[in-house]
């Protein structure tokens, strides 16, 4: 019920758009039902007076006609607007990003250099000081990468390569990469595969970047305990593998819980303001795994845990 | 044996100077260019061992000068390591049908990665 009451509150809608009242679809929605509702009562009076003279009926019928069109003329433009503009929001991140990477680089390149010693000797205070720009410049190149995931997918250009793909092996391998930062915030990692498993056909990279954003928050948001990931993975129905990673972590509130995937998004949690993340993560594991057929979702409950689930068809 | 030859054609001044450097130091002898054209005409004159190729890139792009290289009897043999900040799989695809022996995007590799990329693409 609150939600319907939401959306008749169109002068809200129209101020989320960001336009005029007067081009916005929801507001001149109502004004046509107002103009066809006060036209047909408008007629009927007239015509009573009239009843014998059709050319003036057969008149004001156009030109209540002729005002619909008009109106519906600006609503259909609105839209025109309203999409346009979107476009040009999706094409300027990615215009923006890919400018950005090119001076991203020659910062990581040049850092490379000096970091492995090849222009000389630095001190272990330059050497300290130089990681922390190393760091700061992957983590930048990072949101990058995602904003220009998210404009790739917002303007539908994901392309999903199929090539046979041992899940279990894929897992088993970023477990392996993530040991360093798993092992830094006291984690320990289970991983089962339930049964033997067969080849799944997707995208190899795209899988992989669902399975470190999964892996990176059920680490990333364990909290102060000892941390304890149980990572499974089995067969549904014989049509699906499915992967689920379960932790012991915060959780996530429950009245946010509808918002998880949406771009942007961070929980309200304890640990919100102590973990960095630009809210991408899930937004773009959703859409990646909805390209290549299966389904995402999660169980969660504040200060037990979350489980993130996705399956993947077989085929 | 002889030193092998890069010829590096990349218009991110910073960019240039550290291929430039890293490969020096591992022995290589390294050309440079700036563009598109200047790229080609380098090829052409010493023909190099391989070529790392930037794709968005003055006076002629990389997919031009890729295309060129291709076309050319002198040049055809050499491998090409393409090396990018376009990562649109259309661009990938592209450039791989045009005859790249690899496609790197930079802003997803380390130095001594692509180094690594460049030997292997040598040998083959």
């Amino acid at each position: 019920m609150k939600k319907i009451l939401a959306q008749l509150n169109f002068i809200k809608g129209c101020r989320a758009y960001g336009v005029e009242l007067w081009q916005c679809p929801s507001f001149l929605f109502i004004i046509i039902g107002v103009i066809i509702i006060g036209s047909m009562l408008l007629t009927y009076f007239i015509a009573q007076f009239f009843i014998e003279l059709e050319e003036i009926i057969i008149g004001l019928v156009t030109i209540e006609t002729i005002v619909l069109l008009i109106v519906d003329f600006s609503i259909v433009r609105s839209f025109e607007v309203l999409a346009l503009t979107s476009k040009m929001k999706s094409e300027f991140v990615s215009i923006v990003s890919h400018q950005l990477k090119t001076p991203l680089s020659s910062v990581k390149w040049s850092l490379n250099l000096l970091l492995n010693g090849r222009l000389g000797v630095l001190s272990r205070k330059q050497i300290e000081y130089l990681e922390g720009v190393k760091q700061s410049t992957d983590k930048t190149i990072e949101l990058v990468s995602d904003l220009l995931s998210v404009s790739r997918i917002e303007e539908g250009k994901i392309k999903i390569k199929q090539q046979p793909l041992r899940l279990e092996e894929l897992v088993a391998k970023e477990i392996k990469e993530m040991r360093t930062f798993i092992k830094a915030q006291n984690v320990q990692i289970d991983f089962k595969s339930i049964e033997k498993l067969p080849q799944v056909q997707t995208d190899h990279q795209l899988i992989r970047t669902v399975i470190q954003n999964l892996l990176n928050n059920a680490v990333q948001y364990i909290g102060n305990k000892k941390g304890l990931i149980k990572i499974e993975l089995r067969k549904k129905n014989n049509a699906f593998l499915l992967f689920s990673v379960q932790d012991n972590g915060v959780g996530i509130p429950k009245h946010q819980q509808n918002r998880v995937f949406q771009k942007f998004f961070r929980a309200d949690n304890v640990l919100r303001y102590k973990t960095v993340g630009t809210g991408l993560g899930l937004f773009i594991s959703k859409a990646i795994i909805e390209s290549c057929g299966g389904k995402i979702w999660f169980k969660s409950k504040e200060d037990v845990g979350t489980t993130f689930y996705f399956t993947l068809p077989i085929k | 044996m002889d030193k092998l030859t890069i010829l590096v054609i990349e218009d991110e001044p910073t960019l240039q100077k550290t291929l430039q450097e890293i490969l020096t130091q591992e022995g290589f002898i390294v050309l440079s260019a700036s563009d598109g054209e200047l790229g080609l005409e380098l090829a052409l004159k010493h023909k190099p061992d391989l070529i790392l190729l930037d794709l968005i890139l003055p006076k002629k792009d990389g997919f031009e000068v890729l295309k060129e290289l291709k076309a050319d009897e002198i040049t055809r043999e050499i491998p090409i390591v393409i090396l990018t900040n376009l990562e649109g799989s259309i661009d990938v695809q592209r450039a791989l049908e045009l005859g790249a022996t690899t496609y790197l995007v930079k802003a997803n590799y380390e130095l001594e990665d692509v180094i690594e990329k460049v030997k292997g693409a040598i040998k083959k």
